[in-house]
């Protein structure tokens, strides 16, 4: 008989280095782009449209492109972009209709938010103070835009707008969201009748309507069924209703995660004698959330853009104070322009969610292994 | 000396866990019948008989994990019912291990042992690290301590499991097949610290097919098919001389190999 393979007589398998492959541009210029007649032609073909696409968009954004004019003419006698519009239209559409003196205090917001989330971004900060500072940072969010105290002019909340109007109904909704998110999938659960009931019903009806309904009907509808005396704010109400409205999409996400976790979790914690609350709190949604983190980032970057629907209310938000700017009759034909510009924007915003959302769930199953 | 078809303790002085007719039911399914059962403190009892016997569901009504429809269980004292605070008394007193370990995953090893005391009993954290340290040693991983159970074998998972367990100083353990779920090599090293617990005089209930490990620490055989205890005795006589025919077949099952 023949010897089969590398098996040798003594029967120990020998170790082998795996086969060799082709690596190098070249080899990878071969295997992808010019595999055969047809593909190097299709490459061919794609480059030289690409190669107009982009020699056009230099063209019209960077080469012919307006920077900075206080005087719409010039950009009408320029081919290429107007981005000039957004110099000259930056403080409407970053501050909306908040006073124009007051701007500095949107800045302050602005810089505050962003601060806090970007420091949020690093697990080395995760402590009991970044709790504290954020608390303390929503206070000091509040005072500057709310003003009345220490010298600062009072603003009404009908007078909020842009960027930082975005970024506080944001931040509203998925703080007071989450929670209520977590109380109701919870609910739902619940061996209460009552309390199940009333989470099932609140969840499938929210679920059931668009937002734009909530928001009418937390503006229009609320205040006609409730003594003038008891109404509250406009701004409040359209926050309370994005707040249940993320709550009750959030509610179906982490009852995912709840399902998810075994039953002999529940059992070896009762076990040991801990109380419903303390197996919620310290056994079951730490490991359900980190399970549904990805699903639940992808509610929270929805709601950011949800924001936008505040509009509808009569609020600008960035988006609507900028549709506001463009009202000027001079620039109105550069809205590509300033639309651009707030794709831009809520682009980073959403894709740095995104991308960190990606980066804890590596960590998570890096560092955990399980 | 007692004859061997004699129990080690006597059962009508001091009994720490009595189950008087016990019935329960899934469904139709009728999972426990009439069960009666008395355990001495001290003593060591081992359950066995086919899946489906309701061996699990027996032990897993003396902590509640399972509500009993009818009949007594009473644990060092106390009667289950409905009363919470009977209930938590009883599962203070009784310690469990599963089959499949439900370490929680989150945790390190140390912290799935403290957690219990210091959320139940508010112990300060210190101590119960310095006990936990102490029961790590004694199941033989305290170099383990800050691992997450993802990264033990399943021997030592276990064996964090019976440490996470006696962390409440049960009077009762528990012990659900606490060997099934393991590869083979493994066993032996949580029969070991269970063989050393039922030295050192806890009070043991094993659901288990190690029949080595039954002749060696059990004083009382129980065995169990269609949810009755078909029959009980000492483990030398119940080896020797099954006295139902169903016990011999179960036991020419397990032993032949």
């Amino acid at each position: 008989m023949t010897s089969v393979g590398t098996i040798p007589a003594h029967g120990r398998a020998l170790r082998r280095p795996p086969p060799k492959r082709e690596s190098g541009p070249i080899a990878w210029l071969r295997a992808n782009l010019f595999g055969g007649v047809h593909e190097a032609v299709l490459t061919v073909l794609v480059a030289w449209a690409l190669f107009l696409i982009v020699t056009a968009l230099y063209e019209w954004a960077v080469r012919d492109a307006v920077w900075f004019t206080t005087d719409s003419l010039v950009c009408r006698r320029a081919a290429g972009a107007c981005w000039a519009v957004i110099v000259e239209k930056h403080r409407v559409m970053l501050f909306g209709t908040f006073p124009y003196e007051e701007h500095w205090r949107g800045v302050v917001v602005i810089v505050t938010i962003v601060g806090m989330a970007v420091a949020s971004g690093f697990r080395r900060l995760w402590s009991y103070r970044l709790f504290v500072a954020w608390v303390v940072a929503l206070g000091v969010v509040l005072v500057l835009q709310l003003g009345g105290v220490f010298g600062l002019a009072p603003v009404d909340t009908n007078q909020w707008g842009g960027l930082p109007l975005t970024l506080i109904l944001f931040v509203g909704t998925v703080v007071g969201g989450l929670p209520a998110a977590v109380f109701l999938a919870l609910g739902r659960r619940s061996n209460l009748p009552v309390i199940k009931a009333a989470c099932v019903a609140v969840i499938e009806t929210v679920r059931g309507v668009p937002l734009l309904t909530v928001l009418f009907m937390a503006s229009l509808m609320f205040p006609l069924f409730v003594p003038p005396e008891l109404t509250i704010d406009k701004l409040l109400r359209a926050q309370i209703a994005m707040i249940i409205f993320f709550a009750a999409y959030g509610a179906e996400v982490v009852r995912g995660g709840l399902q998810a976790i075994p039953r002999g979790q529940h059992e070896a914690a009762q076990a040991v004698g801990l109380t419903y609350w303390q197996t919620t709190r310290k056994v079951v949604l730490p490991q359900a959330l980190r399970i549904v983190i990805p699903a639940l980032m992808n509610d929270i970057i929805r709601a950011f853009k949800n924001t936008t629907f505040v509009t509808i209310i009569g609020l600008f938000d960035v988006l609507g104070a900028t549709r506001a700017a463009l009202e000027d009759l001079n620039w109105q034909p550069y809205a590509l322009e300033a639309y651009v510009f707030i794709f831009a924007l809520y682009f980073v915003f959403c894709f740095s969610m995104s991308k960190y959302s990606e980066d804890v769930e590596r960590r998570l199953r890096e560092g955990r292994n399980y | 000396m007692r004859n061997p078809g004699e129990r080690a303790t006597d059962v009508t002085v001091d009994r720490i866990i009595e189950l008087r007719d016990v019935n329960k039911w899934f469904g139709d399914f009728h999972v426990l019948r009439d069960v009666n059962l008395a355990v001495a403190r001290g003593e060591k009892v081992v359950v066995c008989g086919p899946s489906g016997s309701g061996k699990s569901t027996m032990i897993r009504c003396i902590n509640r994990l399972e509500e009993h429809q009818e009949g007594t269980i009473i644990v060092d004292g106390t009667e289950l019912t409905d009363d919470l605070r009977d209930i938590e008394k009883i599962r203070s007193n009784v310690g469990i291990v599963f089959q499949n370990f439900s370490l929680f995953p989150h945790l390190t090893a140390i912290e799935n042992l403290t957690l219990g005391p210091v959320m139940v009993r508010r112990e300060a954290e210190h101590e119960a690290e310095a006990r936990a340290m102490a029961l790590l040693e004694r199941v033989r991983i305290p170099e383990q301590a800050q691992k997450y159970p993802g990264q033990l074998s399943g021997g030592q998972q276990q064996r964090v499991a019976i440490a996470r367990a006696l962390m409440m100083n049960p009077k009762v353990m528990l012990f659900d097949e606490p060997t099934s779920a393991l590869d083979p090599e493994m066993i032996n090293e949580v029969l070991d610290v269970m063989v050393e617990l039922a030295n050192e005089g806890m009070t043991m209930i094993v659901i288990t097919h190690e029949m080595g490990f039954a002749r060696q620490v059990a004083d009382l055989m129980v065995f169990m098919d269609e949810g009755e205890i078909v029959e009980q005795a000492p483990p030398q006589e119940f080896f020797a001389n099954p006295r139902s025919a169903r016990t011999k077949l179960f036991l020419s099952q397990i032993l032949t190999h």
